[in-house]
């Protein structure tokens, strides 16, 4: 960690330096950075290969020998399962449900005219300013009068709710930045508006549609308290919450729950790997609309 | 209203399969595309209506609600119980464990920004030309960001705590002589704050990173290669030209860093085993859930929550207005 600081200066503050030694540099600022990252999680990953006891003994050091042990007993675990099933499920309807209604509230609010229409689309920014945990707690109140706790949908509508303001933020410049023509063209081929968004829209805009989707999808995968407030111990619980009482229950070994955190974080890492340009691209683009 | 009721028959009809009827009537209103026209509300409800009202219920009434409830001595249950008016109010601020853990989130505000921006800056600014292996550095760089808040504060701990697996390997690295005198690194009062500092940087200094690289992007290379023409050096040309001109970007991520820095919950609940040793390590959202979760207070919790909204609010405004101001204002030129 100090050592990076230090490194990164040296860099930084070469002043005359020529551009060789920036080069150099930059390789070594970019080495660091990466190992600070990325080490954490490969220890995690491969020390889930060995006992706790070779953990205990030798804290860094190969996997001799190498141990299946801890990984097979969590995958041939139903309990496992459930969770990685209940993660998925809500993750999916999650995704599906912000994508739908973030790009159909999008829609009007990028190429309608009519009076209230900043109005409403401040209405949905307005979200961006509550935190989750101010809505968390009588949010059980709504859920109860819906009769939805512990059911999947108790969990996927609120979590829905909460992505639609950074979505329609999102969305709204790539759907205002289809021309005008297009949708004339469309209009004189007879198409109503409403088959331009179903027809036209809808495809011009998947490349944005699929980058909102992935930070729904990764959001609730990582979703840590509204679950643990509405489906906690429920035949819902999910992966995080599993995370969380995986650690409290088999504290004595360790070996174990690292093999539990790396099975549980490798969807994520995975989908995102191959999902990476789309998250950046919107993570960006959140910045700069 | 043709226009209006058209739209509807043109929904049911896609629907049903059958999207003949609103071909011919669209297409006047196309040619009156320039000419004010009536405004197709039925459109516009039956597209923003489903949001309109997932979002309403799920964000504002609960919101709302948070306010009404915050006046009750509600346990959780359905009924709400006694309304007892401000008294959980001046119970939260009265309560030393709500006010440390606020001077906690205060901590992490400030030491994140001091800490993840020179470092990423730094670290952006070098890695700012076109390096072989970019792409893979980008992709590692920005793994914790993707791991989630949770797993990151369990492997955390597992590594970071008195017997785990760093303090042991310090042992046999001859740091202290026996396992009584290992750091307390999330034990210790004085240094579990710094420890969680650590762990939030590795967790967050990528997304910073990538956002000041994305940033750089904007600027243009001429100007830079302009500037090193007439005899800049490289710090220079970093230090007037590509900082300056990263700035909207570096205050859209301090904004980011400081509401996610307010709300912190996930990664220190884990990481510190519930704000331990003795509440030290407290955070706002914390305080709340355990007030609620654990000690069935959901009306005292509902108002320390308003509390921290409150807060959120006032630094968000605070930091738009006084901060990014030039740069909504600024829009079309520079940036």
């Amino acid at each position: 960690m100090s050592a990076e600081v230090t490194s990164v200066n040296n860099g930084v503050k070469r002043k005359k330096g020529s551009a060789n030694k920036i080069g150099v540099g930059a390789y070594i600022a970019a080495i660091l950075a990466a190992a600070f990252c990325i080490v954490p999680v490969l220890y995690v990953i491969y020390s889930g290969f060995r006992t706790s006891g070779q953990l205990a003994k030798t804290p860094v050091g190969l996997p001799k020998p190498f141990v299946w042990g801890n990984y097979s007993q969590i995958i041939g675990d139903g309990a496992f399962w459930k969770m990685m099933f209940a993660s998925t499920v809500i993750a999916l309807f999650t995704t599906i449900g912000v994508v739908l209604l973030g790009v159909m509230a999008a829609y009007p609010l990028a190429r309608y005219e009519f009076r209230g229409r900043e109005g409403m689309y401040t209405y949905f920014t307005a979200g961006l300013l509550f935190p989750i945990t101010v809505a968390a707690l009588p949010l059980y109140l709504v859920l109860l009068k819906l009769h939805l706790p512990g059911t999947p949908w108790g969990l996927v509508l609120p979590q829905i709710a909460f992505q639609l303001p950074v979505t329609v933020v999102i969305l709204r410049p790539f759907v205002k930045a289809i021309p005008r023509e297009l949708e004339e063209a469309a209009a004189i081929d007879g198409a109503g508006r409403i088959q331009f968004f179903f027809r036209i829209l809808l495809r011009l805009t998947t490349p944005a549609l699929v980058t909102v989707g992935v930070l729904a999808f990764v959001g609730s995968w990582n979703a840590y308290l509204l679950p643990l407030l509405l489906v906690q111990g429920s035949d819902w619980t999910t992966l995080p919450l599993g995370v969380a009482r995986f650690q409290t229950d088999r504290s004595q070994d360790t070996a174990l729950i690292l093999a539990f955190l790396s099975l549980a974080m490798l969807p994520a890492i995975a989908f995102f790997t191959l999902m990476e340009k789309r998250i950046v691209s919107g993570l960006t683009g959140a910045v700069k609309g | 209203m043709t226009v209006n009721r058209e739209a509807l028959g043109g929904e049911t009809g896609l629907a049903g399969g059958a999207q003949a009827p609103s071909a011919g009537p669209e297409a006047p209103s196309a040619k009156k595309n320039r000419v004010r026209k009536s405004t197709p509300w039925g459109e516009i409800a039956l597209f923003t209506g489903p949001a309109l009202v997932v979002f309403s219920t799920f964000v504002i009434l609960p919101v709302v609600l948070a306010g009404y409830v915050s006046f009750y001595h509600w346990d959780g249950g359905g009924d709400l119980g006694k309304f007892i008016g401000f008294e959980n109010y001046s119970n939260v601020l009265k309560d030393s464990v709500f006010i440390s853990s606020m001077k906690n989130n205060a901590f992490i505000v400030v030491m994140s920004l001091l800490i993840q921006g020179p470092l990423a800056l730094g670290v952006a600014l070098l890695m700012n030309r076109k390096l072989r292996f970019r792409a893979a550095f980008r992709t590692m760089i920005f793994v914790p960001y993707v791991v989630a808040e949770v797993i990151a504060g369990a492997m955390w701990r597992l590594i970071l705590d008195q017997r785990g697996v760093l303090n042991t390997a310090l042992l046999q690295l001859g740091v202290f002589d026996k396992p009584a005198d290992a750091i307390g690194w999330l034990s210790d009062q004085k240094l579990v704050m710094w420890t969680m500092m650590f762990v939030l940087t590795w967790k967050y200094v990528g997304l910073a990173i990538i956002l000041f690289l994305a940033g750089l992007q904007g600027v243009p290379d001429e100007v830079l290669e302009a500037a090193a023409i007439d005899g800049a050096s490289w710090w220079q040309v970093q230090r007037r030209i590509t900082i300056p001109l990263l700035g909207p970007t570096i205050r859209v991520w301090m904004f980011l860093s400081i509401i996610g820095s307010i709300q912190l919950f996930d990664m220190a609940r884990l990481l510190t085993n519930n704000g331990a040793p003795f509440d030290s390590a407290y955070t706002m959202a914390m305080f709340v859930i355990d007030r609620a979760v654990r000690m069935r207070q959901y009306g005292y919790a509902t108002a320390a929550a308003i509390v921290l909204f409150v807060i959120s609010l006032t630094a968000a405004l605070l930091f738009m207005r006084f901060v990014m101001r030039r740069d909504n204002e600024g829009e079309g030129g520079v940036a």
